[in-house]
């Protein structure tokens, strides 16, 4: 791991919208094959850093460098190793799935004569072989992600950059995507991925940041940010509309620390049963109880006060 | 997919040099196929609009008009005029709304600004595929003039450039004001409805702008449209304008095209890059 070089350096880099510092002085680093994952909620500069990683978004300040080039003064040589994966699909609605293939690999210089067999390779890869003649909005949600992800594979990219990869699909489908994405991280593609969900966080990325308001709140492996900034487990309790609050002074002491949401109160713990046991012999009953372990929501909501998706 | 049959053709390298010489060029690929789902219709057009003016305006209207127009039959005096206007009007369609919905709608322009191609590059690559089309359309509109007797010269091929040249002259502006727009809440009609029909009401085609007041004549100053239409009156029946106007015409072109060039770059580069 160490051993690999790295291929995206990012020193101080600053973007900044009138008084909004969307991306605030951030600093990190990617090593070539690395999963590396920025987690946040909306907002929190993630997509704003990936636009600046492929040079399509100039940087106000800071240093980036991206395979040991400036995207803003090499921009068409970083993009023609990068595979981009935007948050809205841009797929052309005028042409039809295999289309959008091949006219985005012409973007590359690629010839008709490579294209034809790699696109051919590429949908039996995202599996739309059987659509490649179909219009792009027949297709299903999760078969758009699949043909987005495809397309940013034309040019057999380094590092692929993937903004909110299963935002907006249904279980079954994300888990066609993730599993895309694996065969490409055992193919040694760097994957770079921004995503408001945990479990997604977890599954895909070996490392990650922890971005709120363009800023840098945790970086880290998800397990040991979990043990960094987490108890092993956390036991959820619900008591119904405004009397979380109430019964919170009865709990004390049970856990290492307490969150209050909206609708529910989470209670740090080493050990989940126990507690729940503790619970029940002083003589509260929650309306329902849930012991789970602790995850990458959690180290957000400790480090932020704020939920990961609000 | 593990073992990879296919080895990709061009390094890393010249993908991105490919790109910065002929991105234009593989831009422009994307818009001819837009353009050739709608192959049908636009030729449809491309035949029967000339078929049609050229008889109601040529032969119908023409019956009316006694004698010659400066010095020649009205279908002569009318076509090229009608031809330069038809362009005009082919440039209204495709650099308005196209450009509104690669930016809003669609949202066409984003994609292959994620690869090595450039936003003016983008620019550049509608701009040659359009200018393919109406130079088609153009021959199209010439090889009807010549059938109806209405050009008998070779000279008279020179107003399909002039009236290319006049179609990028009004729609290159036209691009740049449409690629600055944030939100689309009816502004393109009104430049059609406001802009683009008193122009080419207003600019010598269907009578000499001698004709209209002085107070009226201006417009036809301001417009390419007149420039253009007198022009092509010189190529195809040999009007008499004098040098220096003549100059003038085609300088007013050149510039308008040239200024509408500079900042339709700058728009869709400001757009892609912010």
């Amino acid at each position: 791991m160490t051993a690999s070089p790295t291929v995206i350096h990012a020193a101080d880099l600053m973007k900044v919208y009138g008084k909004l510092r969307a991306v605030d002085g951030i600093n990190f680093e990617v090593r070539e094959g690395e999963s590396f994952g920025l987690l946040g909620p909306n907002g929190a500069g993630k997509s704003t850093t990936m636009r600046m990683i492929g040079g399509t978004l100039i940087r106000d300040g800071g240093t980036l460098e991206v395979l040991g080039l400036d995207p803003d003064k090499d921009g068409p040589l970083i993009r023609a190793n990068l595979g981009v994966v935007p948050q809205q699909d841009y797929l052309d609605e005028e042409l039809r799935v295999a289309e959008n293939l091949t006219m985005y690999g012409r973007y590359f210089g690629l010839p008709y004569s490579y294209l034809r067999p790699k696109v051919a390779e590429l949908l039996e890869f995202a599996k739309l072989t059987d659509r490649a003649k179909a219009n792009v909005e027949e297709l299903s949600g999760g078969m758009k992600r699949r043909l987005v992800i495809a397309r940013g594979l034309i040019n057999d990219p380094r590092i692929l950059l993937l903004d909110e990869p299963t935002t907006g699909l249904d279980p079954q489908a994300r888990h066609i995507v993730w599993d895309q994405l694996y065969r490409l991280k055992e193919r040694g593609v760097t994957l770079i991925v921004t995503t408001h969900f945990m479990d997604e966080a977890e599954q895909l990325c070996e490392r990650l940041i922890v971005m709120d308001n363009g800023q840098i709140k945790a970086e880290g492996r998800p397990m040991a940010l979990i043990r960094e900034y987490s108890t092993p487990e956390v036991l959820e309790l619900r008591f119904g509309v405004g009397r979380n609050e109430e019964l919170l002074p009865q709990l004390e002491g049970i856990g290492e620390r307490h969150e209050l949401l909206a609708d529910r109160l989470l209670l740090y713990v080493r050990d989940g049963d126990a507690a729940l046991s503790e619970v029940a012999r002083r003589g509260i009953t929650p309306l329902t109880s849930l012991v789970r372990r602790s995850s990458l929501e959690d180290v957000f909501l400790r480090l932020t006060g704020r939920s990961l998706i609000e | 997919m593990s073992d990879l049959p296919l080895t990709r053709p061009l390094t890393r390298e010249s993908m991105a040099s490919a790109a910065i010489r002929r991105g234009v060029l593989f831009y422009a690929e994307t818009w001819i196929r837009y353009i050739r789902v709608y192959a049908l219709s636009l030729g449809l057009v491309a035949v029967v609009q000339p078929l049609l003016y050229l008889v109601a305006m040529g032969v119908g209207l023409g019956a009316l008009v006694r004698g010659d127009v400066a010095g020649v039959s009205y279908l002569r005096f009318v076509a090229p005029a009608i031809m330069v206007s038809t362009m005009t009007a082919a440039a209204m369609g495709e650099f308005s709304y196209n450009i509104t919905g690669g930016f809003l709608w669609n949202k066409g322009f984003f994609a292959p600004n994620q690869t090595p191609i450039q936003p003016r590059q983008i620019a550049g690559g509608v701009i040659v595929a359009c200018c393919l089309r109406f130079t088609i359309q153009c021959l199209i509109f010439w090889a009807m003039m010549v059938a109806f007797g209405a050009v008998d010269s070779a000279l008279s091929l020179l107003s399909v450039p002039i009236s290319l040249l006049c179609a990028l002259a009004f729609g290159l502006p036209l691009m740049a004001y449409t690629a600055q727009m944030k939100r689309e809440h009816g502004q393109l009609n009104l430049v059609q409805r406001f802009i683009v029909m008193p122009l080419s009401l207003f600019s010598g085609t269907y009578f000499l702008l001698e004709t209209m007041p002085g107070y009226l004549q201006w417009i036809g100053w301001v417009s390419p449209i007149w420039h253009a239409t007198q022009l092509a009156r010189v190529v195809c029946f040999g009007l008499v304008e004098p040098g220096w106007l003549i100059v003038t015409h085609v300088a007013y072109l050149v510039a308008l095209a040239l200024l509408g060039w500079v900042l339709a770059m700058r728009f869709f580069e400001r757009r892609l890059r912010d």
